[in-house]
């Protein structure tokens, strides 16, 4: 097996009418790819709430996704804030959201634990106003 | 069956419809979009009466076969071509999600 294949993104911060965009184009490329809807549902809404997560947080951040030959590896990395609490911000209904942002459907308290879900591995490395790095694996 | 079939029986007026042959197999009631990518099933006609521009990458992502906005909901321009272009199908319903729920169930 060559080089893995490798799809980078930049998320734009604040902007929630774009949000998406690249979660909707790697579901288009791991379509194209071959992987079952199933596969490529897990991949997407992983990436999905973790975009939104750093559009609403950290200003934006870049998003990586790269295809390696048992697992998609999706890798999350910003500069915002951080996560005092990973533990809190891990349970169900915990968020630290604005109310504009909750007005919109998001701040749910979801994210996270909707990426643990979906994901089979999931492991957060944050630091308090450094950033934070996301990186999950789906096994296909 | 499929979304255009469903949007005839229940009377559902089209916002936009790329994918009329879609199938449906299950309903799924939610407007925090976190709850639904987590729990609404691929194939699953979403209700809701959230009606940003966020809705259509949900139901992209999550793969439902079809949002509908109940109670008279409608969404701006720029979902709908968005929704056009992303291959996502969106109606309104004039009745509340309870009673369109209902009706898809007994379709089913």
């Amino acid at each position: 097996m060559g080089e893995p294949l490798v799809f980078t993104y930049n998320v734009d911060g604040g902007d929630f009418t774009s949000a998406g965009q690249a979660s909707v184009m790697v579901k288009k490329n791991l379509s194209q790819i071959g992987f079952s809807p199933e596969v490529i549902r897990r991949v997407s809404i992983a990436m999905y709430e973790g975009e939104i997560n750093m559009v609403i947080h950290a200003d934006g951040g870049v998003a990586t996704v790269q295809v390696n030959d048992d697992c998609i590896e999706i890798i999350l990395a910003d500069k915002g804030p951080g996560i005092a609490d990973v533990e809190k911000a891990m349970q169900e209904g915990f968020s630290t959201a604005p109310d504009e942002v909750r007005g919109l459907g998001f701040g749910a308290g979801m994210g996270l634990p909707n990426m643990k879900r979906y994901t089979d591995e999931m492991s957060i490395d944050s630091t308090v106003g450094v950033g934070t790095t996301i990186t999950m694996k789906v096994n296909f | 069956m499929t979304v255009d079939f469903l949007a005839a029986k229940l009377n559902l007026e089209p916002v936009c419809c790329p994918n009329p042959q879609k199938e449906v197999t299950g309903a799924y009631i939610g407007d925090l979009l976190s709850w639904v990518m987590g729990r609404a099933k691929a194939g699953d006609a979403w209700l809701t009466i959230m009606s940003n521009i966020n809705i259509v990458a949900v139901a992209a992502l999550a793969d439902t076969a079809l949002i509908i906005l109940t109670e008279g909901v409608t969404v701006d321009e720029k979902t709908a071509e968005t929704a056009l272009s992303k291959g996502v199908n969106i109606f309104t319903s004039q009745e509340p999600a309870y009673e369109t729920a209902v009706k898809i169930s007994q379709l089913l």
